[in-house]
């Protein structure tokens, strides 16, 4: 009897110090979580589509279902990251209420910040590359369709990783950048930073892989005739994104490797203890972290472009001036770094280099804006929702963009440094710039996604509680920030005549809420009451991918486009509508494409087993995992059945269901 | 119903609101309220910075606004339609240039400024400078007198028309010194000394606080900048210095643990603890290596957790119109506790 009660209190006390416990929040959100994954579980057995998730889904190597999978992960993270937000708002709307305590508000801005950038912006991003890059330049797939399958669930697994801390173990408290020496052991005992080394790493190491898979596929797997003035604005911007990516990703992954050292084995890379230095920590993390900005806000660069020329039903202007505003834009990043820490103390001549050469990027970015506005200019607009995003986006940015000057004068952001000033400058061009691209994005390339449109009615609803939120919430914020309020913190004194600023802007981030709200009924309404879409170009849009019919089906092109043009569609439209012949097609030929594959998933699941164990130190758990890994790695390499062809009959069939005779 | 319209309305009422909002509440903004030759200099930086850049802004937003009412797809628009016309060498050329010469002219006013804002550089005075030492702590400010020999935690006394001296570092995660009237901010970092030079040319309470994010209590490492005249000043050294308690070696360690604190002055300061608080981190060795010891989660933490009796970081106007800031002695209580101690190995 004594032994059984001990084995019980020795799992009762296990529990108590791995699950997160002492916060009803958690405990509620414990609730809804274990309730998900049993509806989740149930309705899969239920239906019988086990099999089918499996085949379909977690084994697919096609470029538009990974997309898919990681647009629906990045809205997901979506809704955490907000929700995270208006936690962080209601605190502080009345700054001595007991909402959230110290340290978990510390985990909320934290995991807020990680989740928005890393696990929301970037997975959208790579979502919209994957629907739309191989389209648009007349591919079957990306170049690698194996890694872009493995890039996926390593982004997955990572993201679940971290998400898991909110629950066990407890979550990140350091900051989105964990500078040193706070994230170090001393700092931060807890099991926290490690869940945010982890589950940034493995999910790290997909951003790199599919920067390097879209590179490939861009440089090598154009149709024939496209060549580089024919690529595709769009495509440019994920071509200038993934250079960036290449470059910048290796450093975050060796910088958190340093600190993982620093807190694993007790190096001192970061501790001014035994000979390290936290500043280099701070340079390194903006080498990834600065240009990681430009590395969201590029593609969206692309979506504007995309989206401007369609709705204004024109040419977009200056087609040169863009790509190289955008490729320049994508080496510049790579000398601003430092400018997120001029108060540091370092001499005149260091900030002056950094000052300006985090000025010149508005020069090409202006230049857009110009660019932008010219191909309106004597053209027929029509507010879609894509364009709606992409108008409200250019005074947003513009005026995002001119804090951002103001703030890289060196003298000046001695004042605006980690203050609210910042922090409702990034989050105007991170929400003007990146947000409303990727929204613009994804109701643009949903008919192709998934053959129907989305309710436009609803969709404008979304659009303008989504842009009066905006303005509420972060327009007080700049006016606090140069109130002396600095970011991050929980609790404010009454007598600092913030409240009023506070509360505008708590009002402002539950209407965007409200706004998100609205996108979830646009899209559930739009699967209800959905038009299938038979032109496969709902939009009268320009380029390949509009050629092909909505859902594109799993082999994209029947047969490989000619291209002739830079607007290749919209000028095939033109000859046909002018009563020319169209484009002749070479004959139907079968079709080689590559194999489903479970590696990419199992070996995922193996990376996160290594991060879970080395999270808690557990090397019996960690050690399987590279184990696992290293099979998989071998499985892979010797598998030599990786392909095969579609014949043309079924070819045939698919497109005359599509409702085209070849 | 046609949504764009309905919202129109309230869309122009709010930008026209957060208009009149922002221009009433610049008033009131403390950083464009210095009190003292930096602050003043970085308040005119900043109008000049935002007035170029407002010079591109606005006629970019009225263009804007034009094109898109002017070029709407609605029928008997007789606006011209060129859906080919997409290059123009001579429109390229101009707006390459405007964004070249604004920048180019921001660029020259930053250089000039970045030099003369230099927060090493001495403020040029008929006056000795006065240093003062500050270090930030978990989770409070020490700031020591080192030529007065006295030394006070989370309140600063300064005469007015004075040029300060700062030296910066900390004892424990970096963070950032920062009193908005009188200038900017500068990072603490331990292992290494800042120097940020200010000055104060009005008597009053300012409000000072640390920028950068270090933990629990980050929120409560607000101080007071107390500025008086020389003589006030004077009296206050020597009433410092005759009715405190003094700082010892062991009292700085017992005070650099985690915890808030309320305000204290020493009546002395044992010499050179700053330099060994800035040295004693290249002689030490760090924490001990995670391997050697039991992941901690938050579960154990969350208990440890205190509520420092729902206590309200120190604003910007509180210490206005509240009594002289005295000495507190040394009858504080400290909180919290060996979880969150640093590894100094000192």
């Amino acid at each position: 009897m004594r032994g059984e009660a001990s084995v019980i209190d020795q799992i009762k006390d296990f529990a108590s110090w791995f699950f997160v416990s002492g916060d009803p929040l958690i405990y509620g959100a414990d609730v809804a979580i274990a309730l998900t994954t049993a509806a989740i579980i149930f309705v899969l057995s239920y239906f019988g589509k086990w099999g089918w998730l499996w085949r379909e889904w977690l084994t697919t190597v096609d470029h538009k279902r990974v997309g898919i999978m990681y647009i629906i992960a990045a809205l997901l993270m979506l809704f955490r990251g907000g929700v995270d937000a208006l936690m962080m708002r209601t605190q502080l709307v009345f700054p001595d209420m007991k909402f959230l305590s110290p340290e978990h508000y510390n985990e909320v801005f934290t995991t807020h910040g990680v989740i928005m950038i890393l696990f929301m912006a970037m997975p959208l991003m790579f979502g919209l590359f994957n629907i739309a890059v191989p389209l648009q330049l007349g591919a079957r797939d990306v170049a690698f369709p194996f890694l872009n399958s493995l890039s996926f669930w390593l982004f997955f697994f990572g993201a679940m990783l971290f998400n898991m801390s909110f629950v066990i173990g407890g979550s990140p408290n350091g900051g989105w950048l964990s500078y040193p020496p706070l994230s170090e052991l001393t700092g931060s005992p807890g099991v926290g930073e490690d869940f945010y080394i982890w589950g940034i790493q493995v999910s790290g190491i997909g951003s790199l892989m599919t920067g390097i898979n879209f590179i490939v596929t861009i440089v090598k797997m154009r149709a024939p005739g496209m060549t580089w003035s024919r690529v595709p604005i769009f495509t440019w911007s994920v071509l200038s994104s993934c250079i960036a990516i290449i470059v910048a990703f290796p450093v975050l992954t060796v910088t958190l490797a340093l600190l993982f050292l620093d807190r694993f084995l007790g190096a001192h890379f970061f501790t001014m203890d035994g000979g390290g230095n936290a500043m280099m920590y701070v340079n390194l993390i903006w080498m990834w972290g600065h240009p990681e900005v430009y590395i969201v806000v590029l593609p969206a660069f692309g979506i504007y472009s995309e989206v401007v020329a369609t709705f204004s039903k024109k040419r977009l202007f200056g087609y040169g001036s863009m790509v190289f505003a955008m490729l320049s834009i994508s080496i510049m990043a790579y000398f601003t770094w430092l400018h997120h820490f001029f108060t540091m103390g370092s001499g005149a001549n260091v900030n002056i280099f950094f000052a300006i050469s985090t000025m010149i990027i508005a020069i090409p970015t202006g230049v857009k804006i110009f660019n932008w506005l010219f191909t309106m200019f004597r053209g027929r607009i029509s507010f879609t929702t894509p364009m709606m995003w992409t108008l409200a986006f250019i005074p947003c940015f513009v005026v995002g963009g001119m804090t951002g000057v103001m703030l890289s004068v060196a003298p000046a952001d001695f004042q605006f440094h980690n203050s609210y000033f910042l922090i409702a400058h990034f989050h105007q061009v991170l929400i003007g710039g990146v947000a409303f691209g990727y929204f613009a994005g994804l109701y643009y390339w949903w008919p192709k996604m998934f053959g129907f449109k989305l309710n436009e009615t609803i969709g404008k609803w979304a659009f303008w509680i989504w842009n009066i939120g905006f303005y509420v919430c972060f327009m007080p914020q700049y006016v606090v920030g140069l109130d002396g309020m600095t970011r991050r913190i929980n609790s404010y004194g009454w007598d600092t005549g913030w409240w009023a600023m506070n509360f505008t802007s708590t009002i402002g981030g539950f209407l965007m809420g409200i706004g998100f709200l609205f996108q979830v009924w646009q899209i559930a309404h739009s699967i209800k009451f959905m038009e299938k879409d038979t032109t496969g170009d709902p939009w009268g849009a320009r380029t390949l991918e509009w050629s092909i019919p909505s859902p594109a089906p799993l082999y994209n092109f029947a047969t490989t486009p000619l291209v002739t043009d830079r607007d290749d569609w919209w000028e095939e439209k033109e000859r046909i509508a002018a009563g020319k012949m169209p484009k002749e097609k070479p004959k139907l030929e079968p079709i080689h494409m590559p194999k489903n594959s479970p590696i990419p998933f199992i070996q995922s699941i193996c990376w996160f087993t290594v991060g879970f164990g080395l999270v808690f130190h557990w090397l019996w758990i960690a050690i399987p995992g590279f184990v696992g890994i290293a099979l998989t790695l071998l499985a892979h390499s010797f598998n030599y059945d990786t392909d095969y062809y579609i014949p043309v009959d079924e070819i045939r069939q698919t497109e005359a269901k599509a409702g085209r005779g070849v | 119903m046609n949504i764009t319209k309905l919202m129109r309305l309230p869309a122009t009422i709010g930008v026209l609101a957060s208009t009149v909002l922002l221009a009433s509440g610049c008033k009131s903004m403390i950083v464009f309220d210095p009190k003292g030759p930096i602050g003043s200099q970085q308040r005119d930086l900043i109008n000049i910075t935002m007035l170029l850049c407002l010079i591109i802004l606005v006629p970019v937003l009225i263009i804007a606004a034009w094109i898109v009412v002017r070029f709407r797809d609605k029928k008997g628009n007789d606006a011209p339609y060129q859906p080919v016309w997409s290059h123009n060498t001579k429109l390229e050329i101009i707006w390459w240039s405007i964004p070249i010469i604004v920048i180019l002219i921001l660029a020259i006013v930053t250089a000039k400024y970045t030099y003369k804002l230099d927060p090493a550089k001495p403020i040029v005075s008929d006056k000795k400078a006065i240093t003062i030492q500050a270090t930030s702590l978990d989770w409070k400010w020490l700031f020591q007198y080192p030529d007065q020999g006295i030394a006070t935690v989370n309140y600063l006394v300064i005469p007015e028309k004075t040029p300060i001296k700062f030296e910066l570092t900390s004892d424990g995660p970096m963070n950032s010194f920062w009193v908005p009237q009188l200038g900017g901010m500068i990072y603490t970092m331990s292992g290494m000394a800042t120097t940020m030079y200010l000055q104060a040319d009005e008597t009053g309470n300012y409000m000072g606080t640390g920028a950068n994010f270090t933990g629990r209590d980050f929120a409560k490492m607000g101080f007071t900048a107390k500025t008086v005249s020389q003589s006030d000043f004077d009296g206050w050294v020597t009433e410092s210095k005759s009715g405190g308690s003094a700082l010892t070696e062991e009292g700085y360690q017992t005070l650099a643990k985690p915890g808030t604190s309320d305000r204290m002055t020493f009546a002395s300061i044992p010499s050179g603890l700053f330099e060994r608080i800035v040295h004693g981190y290249s002689m030490s060795r760090g924490a001990p290596p995670g391997y050697t010891l039991k992941a901690k989660t938050l579960s154990g933490e969350k208990a440890l957790e205190d509520s420092e009796g729902g206590q309200l970081p120190p604003g910007n106007n509180a210490q206005k119109d509240s009594p002289d800031v005295g000495s507190f002695g040394s009858g504080h209580t400290y909180h919290k506790l060996d979880n969150h101690h640093m590894y100094h190995g000192k």
